[in-house]
């Protein structure tokens, strides 16, 4: 195909209207993106220049370091923890403020919350009540027998508290999703399932549960790349520790490039970033266009 | 699952009851932290925790002006949200247009390069960027702060969506009237697409202003620093004064509870807009 003059003022004309947003992206997404990836391949100094080509080093270290390995498995337990509760709790939610009743809206303001709070005010909230003197959460759960652990400092523990403090920013995003989700199920098949003796539990998982399981997916992926993009949360709670229970791979990259200056490594764990959010989000473009076909 | 509301009273005051239980229990740290603020240190300190103050005092809310310059941190966050917010606005609004009414050969491919950037996580390319902006010497600007985000993939794709909502007719009637094709965009795409305007809007106030990372690199001087990370160096005090946090929190995170309560139609359209439709 060859191009003709009409062909090239058209794209002029075009790209004139796309210029803005395309040099900011080009400035601060693509060329960013290929310097990690250069970046990595190189030993740095202390202002990040590079000194001398490292080849695949980096990568061989990641391989190799333990705080690494065990960074990739606190990341694995903070989307274990956190992804799958916050989305089944966010369904009971959605589904309990999913009836047509007079100020619903009330409740479902309150309940969906936390979107607008951010993970610095959630984490300071949430500090609060993890608090081992002062905290709530101890306190009720001795009420009921419970000695509550100290969920700051117990390595096994910390990562919990972490999650809990990330279901519960989270939750409003998942439930709005899940409500517009089961807002789109029509009332007829209710009816029909009512009609075959379809009653609570088993309407539930038998109609409710597939009618919504395309915003399940959605959620299932975008909550697991929030929680690979989780900083926040971490700085303030734990620090990543203790002895590295909550450094996941953001939190390492945290460290390894501002705090230890080793910019050169920290790349390296950055497209290890990107590599992970990047297959997520191609197996969701792949279910949404299966979707979209099956329409 | 709409469900009815003809039913036995006592049932229907049951779904309240839960309705209110749970919505209480969701909110509950919110409402704790409200509660807090306004407790003295040392009724915080008592035992068992105390859940409401039982002589309220504003005294947390001076001691946090007295403490950080809490008026600058929201100055700063408003203006680098607001820059943000007319930006997005204007860059996403540009491209859309272009995406969605001009026609030209190449179009589809940068159509996938605005979408390639939503896969690509901003604390991958964190590293370059800070490098970027020091280079600049735009640590501890504005302009640092703000630059980085004056364009967003996810508010084109949701304005480009709204665009072609718009009847091609108005197009050919315009051009025929001799409308530019800037004026066609100016005077009728723009105002007939307020409802989504407003949702990238929102969503783009919103995700600035609660910036945490990106604001803790790029400032170290205090007065430069946004309200995230301002109230975040309460916790970083030698003591922790928890009515004092608390009344931090309240002050920076209500700006956001209220854009909730206003604009939680265009919030909602923004969240479920990648979910429901594919």
């Amino acid at each position: 195909m060859r191009w003709t003059r009409r062909d090239l003022r058209s794209l002029g004309v075009g790209l004139v209207y796309l210029a803005p947003a395309l040099f900011i992206f080009v400035v601060f997404v693509f060329i960013p993106l290929g310097r990690t990836f250069y970046l990595s391949l190189f030993h740095t100094r202390v202002t990040g220049a590079t000194s001398s080509f490292a080849g695949l080093d980096h990568y061989i270290d990641l391989l190799t370091s333990e705080t690494f390995r065990s960074g990739l498995t606190a990341t694995g337990l903070f989307a274990v923890y956190t992804v799958p509760i916050g989305i089944i709790l966010g369904l009971v939610l959605a589904v309990l403020l999913n009836q047509r009743l007079r100020a619903i809206n009330v409740f479902r303001t309150m309940m969906a919350s936390t979107i607008a709070i951010s993970a610095a005010v959630g984490a300071l909230i949430w500090l609060l009540l993890f608090s081992p003197s002062l905290g709530l959460l101890n306190y009720v759960l001795s009420l009921v027998g419970i000695r509550g652990p100290e969920w700051l400092i117990q390595p096994t523990i910390a990562i919990i508290a972490v999650s809990i403090t990330t279901i519960w920013l989270t939750l409003g995003t998942n439930i709005i999703v899940l409500l517009a989700g089961l807002q789109g199920i029509p009332e007829e098949i209710y009816e029909a399932a009512r009609l075959d003796g379809a009653r609570g539990a088993r309407m539930f998982t038998r109609i409710t549960v597939p009618m919504v399981s395309p915003s399940l997916f959605f959620l299932l992926v975008v909550d697991t790349i929030a929680v690979l993009q989780a900083f926040t949360q971490i700085h303030l709670l734990t620090r990543g520790g203790p002895v590295d229970a909550t450094r996941t791979i953001v939190y390492g990259i945290y460290l390894d490039a501002f705090q230890n200056f080793q910019f050169g490594f920290a790349s390296a764990e950055s497209v290890v970033l990107f590599t992970l959010v990047l297959v997520l989000t191609i197996i969701q473009f792949r279910f949404v266009e299966r979707r979209v076909h099956y329409q | 699952m709409q469900q009815r509301t003809q039913r036995l009273p006592y049932r229907k005051a049951g779904t309240y009851l839960t309705l209110a239980l749970v919505s209480v229990l969701v909110a509950f740290p919110l409402l704790l932290a409200l509660s807090y603020s306004f407790m003295s240190e040392s009724e915080i300190a008592t035992f068992p925790p105390p859940v409401l103050p039982a002589r309220p005092t504003f005294d947390n809310y001076g001691r946090v002006l007295a403490t950080i310059p809490i008026g600058r941190y929201l100055l700063n966050s408003f203006v680098v949200s607001s820059v943000v917010v007319i930006g997005q606005l204007v860059t996403a609004s540009l491209a859309a247009y272009a995406f969605s009414f001009l026609v030209f050969r190449g179009r589809q491919l940068l159509f996938f390069l605005f979408l390639s950037t939503l896969m690509i996580p901003w604390e991958a390319t964190i590293i370059p960027n800070y490098m970027t902006i020091r280079s600049l010497g735009w640590l501890d600007t504005y302009q640092g702060l703000a630059v980085p985000f004056l364009a967003t993939a996810f508010g084109t794709f949701l304005l480009r969506q709204a665009f072609l909502q718009i009847p091609r007719e108005l197009w050919d009637a315009a051009r025929i009237d001799g409308a530019t094709t800037f004026r066609f965009l100016r005077d009728v795409v723009i105002p007939l697409s307020r409802p989504a305007l407003g949702t990238v809007a929102i969503y783009g106030f919103l995700s600035t202003y609660n910036q945490y990372f990106w604001p803790l690199l790029v400032t170290n001087q205090t007065l430069m620093r946004t309200t995230q990370v301002g109230i975040a160096q309460l916790r970083f005090e030698e003591t922790l004064r928890w009515g004092l946090v608390m009344a931090g929190v309240i002050m920076v995170a209500a700006p956001t509870l209220a854009l909730l309560v206003l604009g939680q139609r265009q919030l909602i359209r923004g969240l479920t807009a990648g979910a429901v439709k594919g």
